[in-house]
């Protein structure tokens, strides 16, 4: 809210300019001839040729009254100032006054209340119930298409550090309401540097063991000098086999699936650096209703058809 | 006077001018220095780190502001997108403001998406977004911060009222020396937008 002065600034300003453009019409229009052309001429030549002296076409000027009118029009419902205009909208079941705040704020409303049954309803189903509703999904893809592919992919199928959805390998679990989880509260990877406790020789051995026990093609020799320290160090989370755990999301490092890149050097930077791949909690972005449809839709994926 | 005279006279063609163009600026921008909703922090806002401050400089380096906002318009399409739309007590203590009008890419809000996506990111677009048409940046990987001028960058800052403590000024240099210049951006690109998060 401007203060008084301020406001009579602005609309001194707007309302004086608007009538001074109406005065600027009728000065310039004043002494010309009423009949359509004339062969007076500005006095203005150049070689031999005159420039004439008409007055503007007639709906032209109309048009420039016709501007005026609008303004002021316009001004009278939407308002100048501290002057507020007579155009309202609907917020919270009461009308007021029109700002391009309050216009959002009702187109906002309009539209949660529209689509406030249909999420109820999505919301007491369950996910793996929800995820063979094709109305659910389509909404589920399109949320998914404005939310999540910027990590995802807008096919989900991941990029490197981006998990990919629709393969049936999960870092968290997979189930329905595992994924809900995951989507609504976030994850947070933490893949420890071991490049100070292992040593530079150390880490490429250990990347040669981890390639072992996905049957990559390894150095056999520096994987065996290795396999003492992944008991001790790695077992923790990956297990003994190197199946991995769902519960702190370790990989599984026994399948095909490299969420960082299987390559010997690939391994050997994550094995020095460490990894902290986040995952953003959604709750109070998206809200829960949106984070089911989600879920169904992200569940879907990876279901056979 | 007759336009001849105005046409005639350079010096007083660029007068009038510049009073015909400014004409509104009266009306739409002079009022506003005055206003309280545009010089009063938004509740919670804190002047940007230092790191923050140095990133804000490379987000001006680059021209992010050519293709991004940071400016949440009030419309339903958008505010699902990013967000609540936003206010003007968010960006008191930004000078120069970086708003941008220009919306070739997304209008940028922090929090988002993880440090790591955003590293990915700026090294290659497409190597997370397939689609992207922006340009990399991957030299912001080898770049290190010159922490020389940055208590300068923030006493700068204060004399035109951003409420920095003298620790922040001394500590400023310290903050920032030898870090990569992709994570002074990260830290000021995660901060965007994030002091109003209710709607």
């Amino acid at each position: 809210m401007l203060s008084s002065f301020w406001s009579f600034w602005v609309q001194a300003i707007v309302i004086g300019s608007m009538v001074g453009c109406g005065l600027l019409i009728l000065y310039t229009s004043k002494g010309q001839r009423k009949d359509e052309t004339t062969d007076q001429t500005t006095g203005h030549s150049y070689d031999g040729i005159e420039e004439l002296d008409n007055p503007l076409p007639r709906w032209w000027v109309f048009m420039f009254w016709g501007t005026i009118v609008y303004g002021f029009g316009y001004l009278l419902v939407y308002g100048l100032a501290n002057f507020d205009g007579i155009g309202k909208v609907t917020v919270d079941g009461e009308e007021v006054t029109w700002t391009a705040t309050n216009q959002w704020k009702a187109e906002v409303q309009a539209f949660d209340e529209k689509v406030a049954p249909l999420y109820a309803e999505y919301l007491a189903t369950p996910v793996a119930e929800l995820a063979k509703n094709e109305a659910a999904l389509q909404t589920g893809q399109r949320l998914f298409k404005s939310y999540c592919a910027v990590c995802h992919g807008s096919n989900a199928m991941g990029a490197q550090g981006f998990p990919n959805l629709t393969d049936h390998d999960w870092l968290y679990g997979g189930e329905a309401d595992t994924i809900k989880q995951t989507i609504m509260y976030g994850r947070q990877g933490a893949m420890p540097a071991w490049g100070a406790a292992l040593g530079d020789e150390g880490v490429k051995d250990m990347a040669q063991y981890v390639r072992s026990l996905s049957g990559l093609e390894h150095d056999a020799e520096a994987a065996e000098k290795a396999a003492p320290k992944y008991q001790q160090l790695c077992v923790a989370c990956h297990g003994a086999e190197g199946k991995g755990m769902q519960l702190v999301g370790a990989p599984n490092l026994t399948d095909e699936i490299w969420l960082y890149g299987g390559s010997t050097k690939q391994i050997e930077t994550t094995l020095r650096y460490g990894r902290a791949g986040k995952m953003p909690a959604q709750a109070e972005i998206l809200g829960e209703e949106k984070v089911h449809v989600l879920s169904a839709y992200v569940y879907s994926l990876s279901q056979d058809k | 006077m007759k336009h001849e005279t105005i046409e005639k006279n350079l010096p007083l063609m660029v007068v009038m001018i510049v009073i015909a163009l400014s004409w509104a600026g009266l009306a739409e921008i002079v009022p506003l220095f005055f206003d309280k909703n545009t010089q009063q922090p938004a509740e919670g806002l804190k002047p940007l780190t230092a790191l923050q401050v140095e990133g804000r400089d490379i987000y001006m380096r680059e021209g992010c502001a050519v293709c991004h906002t940071q400016m949440v318009r009030p419309f339903r399409a958008e505010t699902e997108r990013y967000g609540p739309p936003s206010t003007s007590g968010e960006h008191v203590y930004e000078h120069p403001f970086l708003w941008g009008s220009k919306r070739t890419g997304p209008d940028l809000v922090g929090g988002r998406y993880s440090d790591e996506w955003h590293r990915a990111h700026l090294y290659n677009p497409r190597d997370v977004v397939p689609e992207s048409v922006m340009p990399s940046y991957p030299w912001l990987f080898e770049n290190k911060v010159d922490g020389r001028t940055t208590p300068r960058k923030l006493e700068a800052l204060r004399m035109v009222g951003v409420p920095y403590t003298d620790a922040d000024i001394e500590g400023a240099k310290e903050a920032v020396d030898g870090v990569t210049e992709i994570e002074a951006l990260v830290a000021y690109l995660q901060q965007l937008g994030t002091v109003v998060t209710k709607r």
